[in-house]
């Protein structure tokens, strides 16, 4: 991973907590980590607990963002969201998972789409 | 938060009652169906979700566990989309309890929460109706529940509108309509009398027939015409044909209206075809005969062992199939009409044709049908063409109608003499009121042809049938002659 890239991610991430934040939702946690990976960022919404990824592409020529939230991915998501809830010792009534996806468009300008409860726990 | 629905799955021509439970809790957000059921359950879960979300209700973002009960039992078909749906509303109080309080739903879900028929709907209202409960489902439930008498019933073409408690109506008896629609006439087949009487002789007793003949001999055209000349379908006859149609997922509109089934399955057909099975077992066309006629043309074309399966329909009236999940017991009570040609080229002892087939291809095209089955076809007739003058020249023939008349009236004759069809060896000749002189022509002809005890019972209850058609108390001689004209030395 180039720096480049990493500099995108974490650019991304901010504009999604921004966001997040503007559409009135409170942000606990950003890049939460243990040895299972990351949590991009852990907001509340009401009374539901929210998980999400955040996934920034700069263009859509190999997919969109959403695509590369897979199957694989959304299970270790939920791994993490059991490891995180034990570990912040967190009651709350529901969970949710959504993604956010960005997709640059142009130096300053991007596209968000925000896909609440994007996914569920699949058995 | 709890919630549960009664619906029922298919076993045989019978739906079983099943209990579906919902439960909702808080916790990551999944949905899981567990208690054995098959794929189409299993994408329930795709078809709810979108269903509910499409009709601007909430599917809860929470944890909800279905499980159908009893869960040992296997469950099958995508009738379980509605009683889940309903399962899940009512588990997250979006739609009033009352709504499913002694209720059996059913019924597949689109995407867009319509809700749509599935296989099987007659099965479900008889369920209902014996357990008590109202019947809810889409709008092909409704000739369903009249057709069973007295069950209570809602129509749901879409989910929404379970929102509100809705009227459940009961379903009148239905006064089952006749429909007496293009059936093919007799009246069509020139010449052939002694054919026409065969299948009028069939008809009065219930009697399996073969027909063998040259190609263009007529032998399809008259079979096409037997179900003409059979009674109506009693109501309890309908009611029952009606359900193996129902749960095949074949239309039964035609025999709810009384008409007899006719069958002609193609001699490529397998045994699972023929006589039902597959998974989950589907009744086979045997079973969709039930009560008509089962027609197989070039019968020795027929798989051996295809042939063979029939045995046990042809004897019993019903088919029971053995798999690991269970038995299931279709009922297969058919007249059989079969044809084919006398030898492989077809023209076997026709007037104006040469056969050129060797003794050897002949001995093994008949063989192939086997002493069994064809010791169980009472009747056996050789059909042959039928010279084009006599075809120009053919006057009015007796049209449908009037055998149909007969053959009532025979049937009836029958059954006022309360006759057992298969009468026990010994009594057989006093059960019949067999006059002696009659006897003997029986006796002697069987120590000639070397005639099983099978066989000896079927030339005599042909023989009473015969009697049958003339509405006389005892067979005589001549009817004894004329049942031993039914029978072909094929083998």
């Amino acid at each position: 991973m180039t720096v480049e890239t990493n500099q995108l991610g974490a650019r991304g991430e901010d504009a999604a907590a921004a966001y997040l934040d503007r559409i009135g939702m409170t942000i606990v946690d950003r890049n939460w980590r243990c040895k299972l990976g990351e949590i991009d960022i852990v907001a509340l919404d009401g009374t539901d607990l929210v998980l999400v990824e955040v996934k920034t592409r700069r263009s859509v020529r190999r997919g969109t963002p959403e695509e590369a939230v897979s199957t694989t991915k959304q299970q270790r998501i939920v791994r993490l969201a059991r490891s995180y809830i034990a570990e912040a010792g967190l009651r709350t009534a529901g969970v949710r998972f959504d993604v956010v996806a960005i997709t640059v468009l142009a130096e300053d300008r991007a596209l968000l789409r925000h896909h609440r409860a994007a996914f569920t726990v699949s058995d | 938060m709890h919630a549960t629905v009664m619906t029922a799955t298919l076993s045989g021509v019978e739906a079983l009652p099943v209990e579906v439970q919902a439960d909702v809790t808080s916790g990551l957000p999944m949905f899981s169906i567990v208690g054995l059921g098959d794929t189409a359950v299993q994408e329930a879960r795709e078809r709810v979700r979108s269903a509910i979300r499409a009709s601007g209700l909430e599917f809860p973002n929470a944890r909800v566990i279905i499980n159908l009960a009893p869960a040992p039992l296997r469950k099958h078909g995508t009738g379980f989309d509605l009683p889940i749906a309903l399962a899940i509303l009512v588990a997250t109080r979006q739609i009033p309890t009352a709504v499913v309080q002694r209720v059996a739903a059913v019924g597949e879900l689109s995407l867009d929460g319509s809700v749509r028929s599935v296989p099987g709907v007659l099965a479900h209202a008889y369920a209902a109706a014996r357990n008590d409960l109202a019947l809810l489902g889409p709008s092909c439930i409704l000739p369903a529940a009249s057709a069973v008498g007295g069950v209570r019933y809602r129509v749901v073409n879409h989910i929404r509108s379970l929102l509100t408690e809705g009227d459940y109506t009961i379903a009148p008896d239905a006064s089952l309509a006749s429909d007496a629609t293009s059936v093919p006439d007799l009246a069509d087949v020139a010449g052939q009398e002694s054919a026409k009487r065969a299948l009028e002789v069939a008809a009065a007793g219930g009697h399996n027939l073969l027909l063998v003949g040259p190609p263009g001999s007529g032998k399809t055209m008259l079979a096409r015409r037997l179900c003409g000349i059979l009674p109506p379908l009693s109501h309890d006859e309908r009611l029952e044909t009606a359900l193996v149609h129902s749960v095949a997922g074949i239309s039964e509109e035609a025999v709810l209206a009384g008409r007899r089934p006719f069958r002609s399955p193609h001699h490529s057909s397998s045994v699972g075809g023929l006589v039902g099975g597959g998974a989950p077992c589907r009744p086979g066309e045997v079973s969709l005969a039930h009560n008509g006629v089962l027609f197989l043309d070039e019968l020795p074309e027929f798989g051996p062992a295809a042939l063979q399966s029939l045995r046990q329909p042809l004897e019993d009236g019903t088919v029971t199939l053995v798999r690991v999940e269970g038995r299931v017991t279709y009922p297969a009570r058919f007249s059989l009409i079969a044809a084919m040609n006398p030898c492989p080229c077809g023209y076997l002892g026709d007037s104006e044709r040469m056969c050129r087939c060797s003794e050897a291809a002949q001995s093994r095209y008949v063989s192939r049908i086997g002493g069994p089955l064809l010791d169980r076809i009472d009747m056996q007739l050789r059909v042959d063409r039928i010279d084009p003058q006599q075809i120009m020249e053919a006057g009015d023939t007796e049209s449908s109608v009037i055998v149909a008349r007969r053959v009532a009236a025979a049937r009836e004759f029958a059954l006022e003499h309360n006759r057992t069809f298969a009468a026990p060896g010994s009594r057989l000749f006093s059960e019949y009121a067999i006059q002696p002189l009659a006897r003997r022509t029986i006796e002697s002809y069987c120590r000639t042809m070397h005639l099983s005890g099978r066989a000896v019972t079927k030339l005599a209850r042909v023989a009473r049938t015969i009697a049958d058609i003339e509405l006389t108390d005892t067979v005589s001689q001549d009817h004894v002659y004329e049942a031993i004209r039914f029978r072909l030395d094929v083998s």
